[in-house]
């Protein structure tokens, strides 16, 4: 049985990657994510925004109420060496690449144009294999075309691409009016590979305080519909390797994405729920499932059941229509 | 010997100074924080923490004690068992030394002691310098050497260890609390070579070979009867004979190492003088300055520093004084009341006295010897003085035990001086800066000082002063730049650089008073060069005019703003004092300050220095001379300081203190016995809010809850007769009261907008939202300058209203008790401050009937610090009355009144029953049996009292005179001990555990912010682990103690832990059923602080989180509940719902471990996880069937 596949150039022993998220806060955790069966790792992302903003918070509550009253010039110790940069998160990558077998895929938040690029070579030079682009901007200005939010994702794969040597893969959003001829794009500008999709951490309103607080829902295995079905349709239109990501829970779910024509899937509510030992359970399930139904390998499946593999291609592209359709034909 | 090697020239302070030397040659440092010393303790423990070895590669061990005493006695041990040990104090912390001081000195252990001297308190505390500390340890035997400038500290921290290592005599090396402990100056810095060559490691091993060990056993610290003891006392005598000897032999092989010369006694000025001055501290610095001026000018004048104090060489001591001076002034800076004469002036007299009985005298005659007082708890002493004192001595009948500096209108101890005279060249650029705490001017002037001090030739000094409160607190620094050392040991006080970097200071201070004529002045306006003439007050413009002073505006906001640095204007003023000023070329000067802001920020990141870059650049595009027009136009005059409404000891005392100007206040203005008034804070307005809240009636759900957390008493709820709305103001809001207690009365929330901090806390916690705006609460913050004048005359009006009738009010409720009128009130703690909430309930609740004993620390503080005092008085004058005894001793201070309030009370009772033949036995047996238990009973009882005075009046026997001198006593009292962790976790435990355990009627309010506040952040045994504190630079490794179960213990005792941002209603009742307990009672209150490193406008929430996360547990132990044959321990929060993680990474405290040791932050991270489990699990256990909320 094969269950290797390649994504970004590597080559990887199966499908299942682990996505951005806390399950590689730690050595442990993703020695423990290694040993489960996880093919490769994308690390959490490092968000400059919020080393800019720990970096100013950090300085001002430091200074808070110093040199004001001479009994209490200051408040804390000087501390002389700390690390507030993202050097934390380097040295992860660095003892990860030392002490993991498995390709270790760095991810980057970026809020300006110096810190896509110093910390994406930061990255690299840490000894990551690949780097994930966590793009992702709410476009509230109204003033603000389609085309110009388009732009800036390019202009950052740009950047990174021609500072860097490693693949780079973009994680994208489905919220884009052209999202086929925006992953083109992504794929002219050199991305190596395409993640669909950035799964975004929705506000909610809390009834009791009348405040709204960020609040984190686990995927359900329905989140998975939005990125197999642009999967499909992008399987072979675009150079760039496609991983799927959202909702992805069981073995089925895997096959399902790597039909619809993804190199990897990646996962995280699932092994959140139930622990690294998920992966191992969901490898056993699909090499059951690809005996049964007599696989060899994964790239066998691969596409299979994508846009370009159907019948009726337009399965794809009226869903929501189609038993009524196909029952009027 | 090479002297002049390339030694290191650094520009720092007296406590870093000493602390480099003492963490280089010592193994085991014990120490404790006091102002002015803590800083000497948080180097040690900082570069410990960061792995700086000693002179012999170790890294020394640093260990905070839990008082000076164990600090000495933990140096005693290591010294015993042949470490080399070193601490650090000042004041009451070297007085709680000396017992142990003896014993060093008596065993003959080297030791050097390094004291920030300081004042110790008498009829008040005082951080300053003075010398009444070390004069009181100078029996101990300690030798005591003075350093007068930072470069001495240094110099004399390596001298005396190594004078201490060969004369075996224990040393302390002292200085002047914050003149020279604070003072920043540029010296050269010792290396290790020199101190290789100054200490014998021959001596380190004979003091180790003296120590205690097994292998060849000892028996040290005997008791000895009165047969040997005398003459084993005795046996020392040759050690002390030869210690000056070795000192001088040290000095001496000092100079040959370094080029500094020192010798016991140092003499300069003529060597034919006539008159002379003997004296030690930073004060010889200025003499010498005045000596050096006046001989230039012909005078023949001297001054004899005193180095080594004791052992005192008369020998060396006669031998530097010139044969020609006729006249001796002995300079002291200490009282001691009673006394013949100062310490220093009698051991001169002594001196001088027994050389001339012995026919040794090496003088022409014997001289006139006269002594007086200076500079008292950091008294300025300026050459002026000097040179009164001078002229003083000239006269043929001078004043003796004189004063200077002061006016001494009841004694007439003062001696005259003019305060115009000067020694300052014109060659040194003299600057004064007046600043906010908040805006960052310390910190760059202290930049600025180090850029000149180490990339010019220029030397620089720096000093500076803050007033007393801790929120919107002024700071003035005074700066000296110049071609020579600076001596000038004093406040500037002839400027040719002045910079306002606050607006409001113009109508506050006279800001140019000291500017010299053609000086420069800098002020942040927010006016420009154009409009800018025409806003300033009459003063400023004439003194502009009359002084002729070249006069340039920026708005350092509006660069700041655009620049993103936010609020910060530290960089931006510091940039335009280096534009104008002329100390440095403007481009040399510009590339200095950029490479100051690389090395300061260098590890915070790239975007800080990208800011202060771009301030700085736009600064220089910001900055404007002003055209100074011919005329003073301006009609704007300064207000009064305070109302004209005020009490005449406020407007003629108080309000000179508030506008800088005490140093002006004859003796007679000040109590002989350190007696104030209280309700003095309500004068002083501070108007340091930008933006204060703005009632929105019609929101308002009148919980009263914003009225419960104000820090300031600063916003206020009443309900009233809709009859006193009559004349209110227009804009004063009034609504219907909601509920049925108050029906058919008014309801008003009111803020003080000028007491006001911004600390926006009431903000933060109302609890009601508009419903179809989020955003707007019913109190929301609004710009204050528009609505002063309204606000102002709203509260006035406001405070008129009557009071609500206390035996009306719902006291256990939340809305009901802050119906009481704060009784604590506009203080000037922190803004947000977390303590004040819990001290004003207490004044609300029981503060017209409460004594209250207060540690010293914070809350003694913005208690106690004058000009004013938050603590006031309500309508019939009744109001809580507060004292400070020391740090220690709280507990015992407060024990000590409650004995007397019983025994008054059993004294008044005895009387009432004696004299009830003229009182009558209905009133006799109501005041006997009277229920006091609630408002109602205390007000009845306070009518039966006034009808007995008025009965006892009037006859006269000794046994009625004595019952009217106490039947106050018969109304209940209620007694408050109040202090911070550091007194009730370490330093004071002992006291409080013997006071909970005397069974006795007092109330122990612990405000527990978790390590010392008020001088710093240090760390308490209240620190929670994994926290970083002072003296805990790497993070608690250790649990905080549990202060509740050690009190609980005992079970006699009520104890509460309560968390008012959490639970406020469970706060309310602990403070009741504490005060209502016939017993000891101790509330351990958690106050978030300032030093936590948090957001203070959200103080309350981290209270809220800390108890969520079982950080902090609410509970009640009432031992009354054992009684009714129920569990006394009842928990109030729930079983902890969110890690503990959600709490810390919300406090800076925490969160700075992660930064600076993350692998030991994940370990203690852990570990404490586990403190939060395991005390959840024993406290459950403990409260089984006891619990009131903890279910699930």
């Amino acid at each position: 049985m094969d269950l290797t596949t390649s994504y970004l150039g590597l080559k990887l022993k199966n499908p299942i990657v682990p996505s951005a998220s806390p399950l590689s806060y730690t050595l442990e955790s993703m020695k423990q994510l290694e040993d489960a069966g996880a093919s490769a790792i994308v690390m959490f992302s490092l968000f400059e925004e919020q080393i800019v903003h720990e970096t100013s918070e950090l300085l001002h509550y430091l200074s808070q109420g110093t040199e004001s009253y001479a009994e209490a010039l200051s408040y804390f110790p000087d501390v002389q060496q700390y690390n507030l940069g993202p050097e934390e998160y380097i040295d992860l990558i660095y003892k990860a690449k030392k002490s993991l077998e498995i390709p270790v895929i760095g991810s980057l938040n970026g809020a300006s144009v110096g810190g896509w690029v110093n910390y994406a070579k930061k990255i690299e030079e840490a000894g990551a294999d690949a780097l994930e682009l966590n793009i992702y901007y709410i476009p509230t200005d109204p003033s603000l075309s389609g085309s110009e939010i388009e732009n800036r994702y390019l202009k950052v794969l740009k950047m990174v691409k021609s500072t860097i040597k490693i693949p780079v893969a973009v994680k994208i959003s489905p919220f884009f009016s052209g999202l086929s001829h925006m992953a083109q794009q992504l794929d002219k500008e050199g991305a190596n590979g395409l993640v669909l999709f950035n799964r975004f951490y929705q506000p909610d309103i809390d009834l009791e305080t009348m405040e709204v607080r960020p609040s984190v829902i686990l995927s359900t295995p329905q989140a998975m519909r939005l990125p197999l079905r642009w999967i499909a349709i992008l399987f072979n239109k675009v150079k760039a390797n496609l991983a799927a990501t959202s909702g992805i829970h069981t073995a089925e779910d895997v096959l399902k994405m790597l039909m619809a024509g993804a190199d990897v899937t990646m996962m995280c509510s699932a092994i959140l729920k139930h622990g690294p030992e998920h992966i191992k359970n969901v490898l056993r399930d699909i090499e059951r499932w690809m005996t049964d139904n007599e696989y060899v390998s994964v790239t066998q499946m691969k596409g299979s059941m994508s846009q370009k593999s159907l019948a009726d291609p337009t399965a794809f592209e009226r869903a929501n229509y189609m038993k009524s359709l196909h029952s009027y034909k | 010997m090479d002297t002049k090697k390339n030694r290191t020239m650094v520009t720092i302070d007296g406590n870093e100074a000493a602390a480099y030397v003492a963490h280089k040659l010592n193994e085991v440092i014990a120490i404790y924080p006091i102002t002015p010393s803590s800083p000497m303790g948080e180097w040690s423990d900082e570069w410990s923490a960061l792995g700086r070895k000693n002179l012999w590669g170790t890294i020394p061990q640093v260990v905070e004690m839990q008082s000076e005493g164990g600090a000495a006695g933990a140096v005693h041990g290591a010294l015993q068992t042949g470490a080399l040990s070193t601490t650090f104090t000042s004041a009451q912390g070297l007085l709680l030394m000396i017992p142990n001081m003896f014993k060093i000195a008596g065993e003959l252990t080297p030791t050097v002691f390094h004291i920030a001297a300081r004042t110790v308190a008498t009829h008040a505390l005082s951080i300053f310098g003075e010398h009444s500390d070390v004069y009181a340890a100078r029996s101990t035997g300690f030798a005591m050497l003075a350093s007068n400038s930072i470069q001495e500290i240094m110099d004399f921290a390596l001298i005396s260890q190594a004078a201490t290592l060969e004369a075996r005599v224990p040393f302390m090396h002292f200085f002047d609390g914050f003149r020279s402990s604070h003072e920043v100056m540029k010296i050269e810095q010792l290396d290790e070579s020199d101190m290789r060559v100054m200490i014998d490691d021959e001596l380190i091993r004979a003091h180790r070979k003296r120590a205690m060990s097994p292998e060849h056993p000892v028996l040290r610290g005997t008791a000895q009867n009165p047969d040997v003891y005398f003459q084993a006392r005795e046996t020392v005598n040759p050690f002390y004979d030869a210690c000056p000897g070795i000192v001088q032999k040290v000095m001496d092989k000092f100079e040959n190492v370094v080029g500094r010369k020192y010798k016991l006694f140092q003499y300069c000025g003529a060597p034919n003088a006539d008159r002379i001055i003997i004296m030690m501290g930073s004060g010889a610095e200025t003499v010498q300055e005045t000596v050096e001026y006046l001989n230039a000018r012909g005078e023949k004048i001297g001054l004899l520093k005193v180095r080594l104090y004791r052992p005192f060489s008369v020998e060396h001591f006669l031998n530097e004084i010139p044969k020609t001076v006729k006249t001796i002034v002995v300079l002291d800076r200490t009282k001691e009341p009673g006394a013949t004469a100062e310490p220093l002036h009698l051991d001169v007299i002594t001196a001088i006295s027994e050389a001339f009985t012995n026919g040794k005298l090496p003088l022409q005659a014997y001289p006139r010897i006269i002594g007086g007082r200076y500079g008292l708890s950091s008294k300025e002493f300026t050459p002026a003085m000097v040179k009164g004192v001078f002229d003083e001595s000239k006269k043929s009948q001078p004043k003796n035990h004189f004063t200077i500096g002061i006016l001494d209108d009841i004694s007439k101890t003062s001696i005259d001086y003019d305060p115009s005279f000067t020694t300052e060249p014109d060659d040194v650029v003299r600057a004064i800066f007046y600043g906010l705490g908040a805006d960052g001017t310390v910190s760059a002037n202290k930049n600025s000082i180090k850029i000149i001090g180490e990339d010019t030739e220029f030397f620089a000094q720096g000093y500076f002063v803050y007033d007393s409160k801790k929120s919107g607190s002024t700071t003035t620094s005074h700066l000296r730049f110049g071609p020579r050392p600076v001596h000038s040991a004093y406040l500037i006080d002839k400027a040719s650089f002045m910079a306002c970097h606050q607006w409001f200071f113009l109508e506050k201070y006279d800001v140019l008073r000291s500017a010299i004529s053609g000086a420069t002045f800098l002020l942040n306006s927010l006016y420009g060069p154009e409009e800018v003439w025409g806003k300033l007050p009459r003063h400023i413009q004439k003194e502009i005019i009359e002084k002729r002073i070249k006069f340039y505006v920026i708005d350092a906001y509006k660069v700041a703003r655009q620049t993103g640095m936010g609020g910060r204007i530290n960089t931006i003023m510091q940039t335009c004092f280096f534009a104008i000023s002329g100390v440095l070329p403007k481009d040399e000067a510009i590339t200095a300050i950029k490479k100051s802001i690389e090395k300061t920020y260098g590890k915070k990141g790239a975007d800080i220095i990208t800011q202060n870059f771009e301030a700085v650049d736009q600064t220089l595009a910001n900055l404007f001379q002003v055209k100074i027009p011919n005329n003073v136009t301006s009609t704007i005059e300064m207000p009064p300081t305070v109302s004209e409404k005020a009490p005449s000891y406020v407007r003629e005392v108080l309000a000179k203190i508030i506008t800088n100007d005490g140093d002006s206040l004859p003796v007679s203005t000040m109590p002989v016995d350190g007696t104030f008034p209280t309700a003095t804070a309500q004068w002083e307005k501070r108007n340091i809010a930008l933006e204060i809240p703005v009632w929105e009636a019609e929101i308002c759900i009148q919980c009263n809850k914003c009225v419960m957390v104000c820090p300031h008493a600063a916003i206020r709820a009443k309900v009233y007769d809709p009859k006193e709305l009559a004349n209110a103001p227009s804009t004063f809001k009034s609504v219907d009261f909601k509920g049925v207690e108050y029906k058919g009365m008014k309801y008003t929330i009111q803020i003080a907008p000028e007491d006001c901090t911004e600390c926006g806390l009431c903000v933060d916690f109302c609890p009601a939202k508009s419903k179809s705006e989020a955003k707007i609460k019913a109190i929301n913050m609004k710009s204050q300058p528009p609505i002063r004048e309204s606000e102002r005359a709203n509260y006035d009006f406001f405070l008129a209203i009557p009071e609500v009738d206390r035996r009306t009010v719902k006291v256990d409720t939340i809305k009901g008790s802050q119906f009481l009128q704060p009784l604590f009130e506009y203080s000037g703690a922190c803004a947000g401050c977390g303590e004040t909430p819990y001290v004003k309930l207490v004044s609300q609740l029981f503060g017209d009937r409460a004594i209250i004993a207060n540690a010293t620390g914070c809350s003694s503080i913005y208690g106690g610090n004058l000009p004013t005092t938050p603590w006031s008085i309500n309508n019939d004058g009744r109001g809580p009355t507060w004292s400070n005894s020391l740090f220690e001793d709280n507990a015992e201070f407060g024990l000590g009144m409650r004995l007397t309030i019983d025994k008054h009370t059993e004294m008044a009772k005895e009387l009432v029953i004696n004299l009830s033949g003229e009182i009558g036995d209905k009133l006799v047996n109501d005041i006997m049996n009277a229920d006091q238990s609630n408002e109602a009973g205390i007000y009845d009882q306070r009518e039966r009292v006034k009808l007995l005075k008025e009965k006892i009046s009037t006859v006269n026997t000794p046994e009625a005179k004595s019952l009217l001198s106490i039947c106050d006593n018969l109304v209940k009292r209620s007694i408050w001990i109040i202090g911070g962790d550091g007194w009730a976790y370490d330093i004071g435990y002992g006291g409080l555990d013997h006071v909970i355990a005397s069974g006795k009627n007092v109330n122990i309010l612990v405000l527990d912010t978790e390590v010392y506040s008020n001088t710093g952040g240090q760390m308490s045994k209240a620190t929670a682990r994994s926290a970083i504190a002072k003296f805990a630079a790497n993070g608690k490794p250790t649990a905080k103690k549990d202060l509740g179960m050690l009190a609980m213990a005992y079970g006699n005792v009520y104890v509460a832990s309560v968390a008012m941002g959490s639970n406020d209603l469970q706060t309310l009742r602990a403070f009741l059923e504490a005060e209502a307990y016939d017993g000891p009672s101790i509330i351990i209150a958690y106050s978030h602080c300032i030093a936590h490193g948090i957001n203070m406008t959200k103080g309350m929430q981290n209270q809220k989180l800390a108890v969520d996360t079982g950080y902090w547990s609410l509970y009640r132990y009432n031992p009354m509940l054992v009684k009714e044959g129920k569990n006394p321990l009842r928990l109030d929060s729930k079983e902890p719902k969110l890690p503990l993680k959600e709490f810390t990474s919300m406090e800076t405290r925490f969160k700075m471990l992660e930064k600076s040791y993350p692998e030991r932050a994940k370990a203690l991270g852990v570990l404490a996880q586990n403190d939060v489990n395991a005390r959840w699990k024993i406290y459950e256990h403990l409260a089984q069937d006891g619990n009131s909320e903890n279910k699930k």
